[in-house]
């Protein structure tokens, strides 16, 4: 299929539609309202639901009960929408629910501000919503990568029954680039007769069936939460994803980098390169489960002096790099917020600090 | 002799876990009532509030989810917007739906989303332990108005099903009581007309439902229908509020 010029916000849009799902509640909020805009007009168009709920609040649970009964849906929002569906998100990962949300990320804490922000990391990989969960979360790094991860994020909700967060930021929403929609990662909707409630008319099994996250027998909330635990377990051996960039030389530094952060950080290591300096990127393009062993691998290697997390935020992944890292080098930071965004030239200063 | 009475299709065997003389029994057997007359039980989907009534699913015999406290009419929203073949139905409490969940209910209503709502008015929180709800009246004691309701303080009661009725959007609207055989049977044609204009594709529709809650009120079963009878009836006048036939 030829590419397609397209803004961000409408092709996670588009994505939805192709990977099958026909079904989006969503409240507004810059800076994603262009994905609810543009899905106002083409779900109608296949025959799919839209609807435009009172409050991210409702929302939330607006797909709880689709994805309950058995459907394929989405939504999407930015920061201080995520806060308010980190409610229904705590219910849904508890009910085994599967379900795709998208967050456009933007600047906080607070109303913050409207430009692209990492600021919620920590949010969408530490929890949010109160409980012990998780979600599975992909940060895509441009406009192709998020109509890809869009795709996919409804079949790995699916294979884990588990909500799945797209986590880009304002600049993917809003800038324009050329994609292309791969068909291949359409894929059929598990069969859900075993537990929603698609009405038992339509199963075989005449029992009811019940969506619920009440258990108030201490050890059958326990095993609630032990099969929970099974499935972040197994998301960590099946599905990580990561990618590592100018990775097989001796580099002398790793940065650490996803989405937006990481095209300048990937600027930043073709400049050193051009200077004779060898620089890696590490960069997860799945925040949770997070590519532990990766990054400690890339970070041992001899040549390697040191690791540096860069961040559109006060310091997050840091954390889980330092964690991973065990010790084993130093783990330095470097992030700034509110829409500002490190340029390659301020990356490439403090690469040569950190280097001597 | 022929069998005159039996239990519904749609109630499970289970005893209930319902203190003594709470009417939530009699609630359910209703809609279990409407929904077996109607052959609907397995296209049905409950919805269960948080509350007293969160256990609902162990008694009503159809597909349920469970919602956060007051998000009910969001979740059957979402389940009727998707399945519109699917009859769904809410059962809240007036905590559930009339304090937290107001903001659900009211949009719920006004977008007429094609859903039953089934509203237990007792005028406190049952499962919490009797604190004050936005339907408590003016002087009622609680646990968290241990002197009684403050009008002054705290507001009037909420009358949800005339604060429904004043939606543009068609839809039903009723209250009824359970607290005397003739009311239940009322109450019972309120339910069964409500499930049938969800059928019908209708409308919205919502029957308040003025209940009892002896433990919480501190009184016998025989009490709290007498004073819910000369207390909450005058202010919560029962009858139909809006029918689709009027819009």
């Amino acid at each position: 299929m030829a590419k397609v010029l397209m803004k961000g916000n409408e092709a996670i849009g588009e994505a939805a539609i192709r990977a099958g799902c026909l079904n989006y509640f969503a409240y507004p909020i810059t800076p994603q309202s262009e994905v609810a805009e543009y899905l106002s007009k083409r779900l109608p168009e296949v025959g799919g639901t839209f609807l435009q709920g009172e409050s991210e609040v409702a929302v939330g649970y607006m797909i709880f009960g689709a994805s309950g009964a058995g459907e394929r849906v989405m939504t999407t929002s930015s920061s201080p929408g995520i806060s308010l569906m980190s409610e229904a998100l705590s219910y849904i990962a508890a009910a085994h629910c599967p379900a795709v949300f998208v967050n456009i990320v933007r600047g906080g804490p607070g109303l913050g501000g409207i430009l692209p922000s990492q600021g919620d990391y920590f949010q969408a990989t530490k929890g949010g919503g109160h409980g012990d969960y998780h979600l599975l979360v992909l940060a895509p790094d441009g406009v192709q990568e998020a109509v890809e991860m869009t795709m996919q994020a409804f079949t790995l909700a699916e294979k884990y029954r588990n909500p799945v967060m797209v986590m880009g930021d304002g600049m993917i929403g809003q800038m324009m680039e050329p994609v292309e929609f791969p068909d291949d990662l359409k894929t059929e909707p598990t069969n859900k007769d075993a537990w929603a409630t698609n009405g038992m008319s339509t199963r075989k099994s005449k029992t009811p069936n019940l969506v619920k996250s009440l258990f108030l027998d201490s050890a059958e909330l326990n095993r609630n939460n032990l099969d929970l635990k099974a499935k972040y377990e197994q998301m960590k051996k099946e599905d990580v994803q990561y990618e590592l960039y100018n990775a097989d030389g001796d580099y002398q530094i790793l940065i650490a980098s996803y989405g937006t952060m990481s095209r300048v950080c990937r600027t930043a290591i073709d400049m050193l390169k051009a200077e004779g300096i060898e620089a890696a990127m590490f960069r997860p393009k799945t925040l949770f489960p997070f590519p532990e062993k990766q990054v400690y691998d890339a970070a041992v290697k001899d040549s390697c002096k040191c690791v540096i997390s860069i961040e559109m935020s006060m310091g997050q992944m840091v954390e889980d790099v330092q964690r991973c890292v065990m010790g084993k080098k130093p783990v330095e930071f470097y992030g700034e917020c509110g829409g500002e965004i490190p340029s390659p030239e301020k990356i490439i200063e403090i690469v040569k600090e950190l280097i001597g | 002799m022929g069998k005159t009475f039996s239990k519904p299709e749609a109630l499970t065997d289970n005893h209930t876990h319902y203190c003594p003389g709470c009417t939530h029994g009699i609630v359910h057997r209703l809609v279990a009532e409407a929904i077996d007359e109607l052959g609907i039980r397995e296209n049905t989907v409950g919805i269960a509030p948080v509350g007293c009534a969160v256990l609902a699913y162990n008694y009503i015999d159809c597909d349920f989810q469970e919602a956060a406290h007051g998000r009910a009419p969001a979740m059957a929203t979402g389940i009727k917007r998707v399945r519109p073949d699917l009859m769904v139905f809410t059962y809240q409490g007036d905590g559930d739906l009339a304090s937290i969940g107001m903001g659900e209910i009211i949009h719920a209503a006004n977008r007429g989303e094609k859903i039953t709502v089934i509203f237990i008015n007792n005028a406190i929180y049952g499962m919490t332990g009797g604190q004050m709800a936005p339907t408590t009246m003016p002087g009622q004691r609680a646990t968290t108005a241990p002197a009684g309701r403050d009008a002054a303080q705290t507001g009037m009661p909420i009358r949800m099903a005339n604060l429904m009725s004043e939606i543009v959007t068609p839809g039903y609207v009723t209250r009824q009581a359970v607290l005397k055989p003739q009311m239940v049977n009322k109450c019972k044609k309120a339910i069964k007309k409500a499930f049938e204009y969800q059928v019908a594709n209708t409308c919205f529709s919502f029957v308040e439902v003025i209940s009892t809650c002896p433990t919480n009120w501190g009184m016998t079963p025989i009490d709290s229908l007498k004073w819910a009878e000369e207390t909450l009836l005058p202010y919560y006048e029962l009858g139909d509020y809006k029918t689709p036939e009027e819009a």
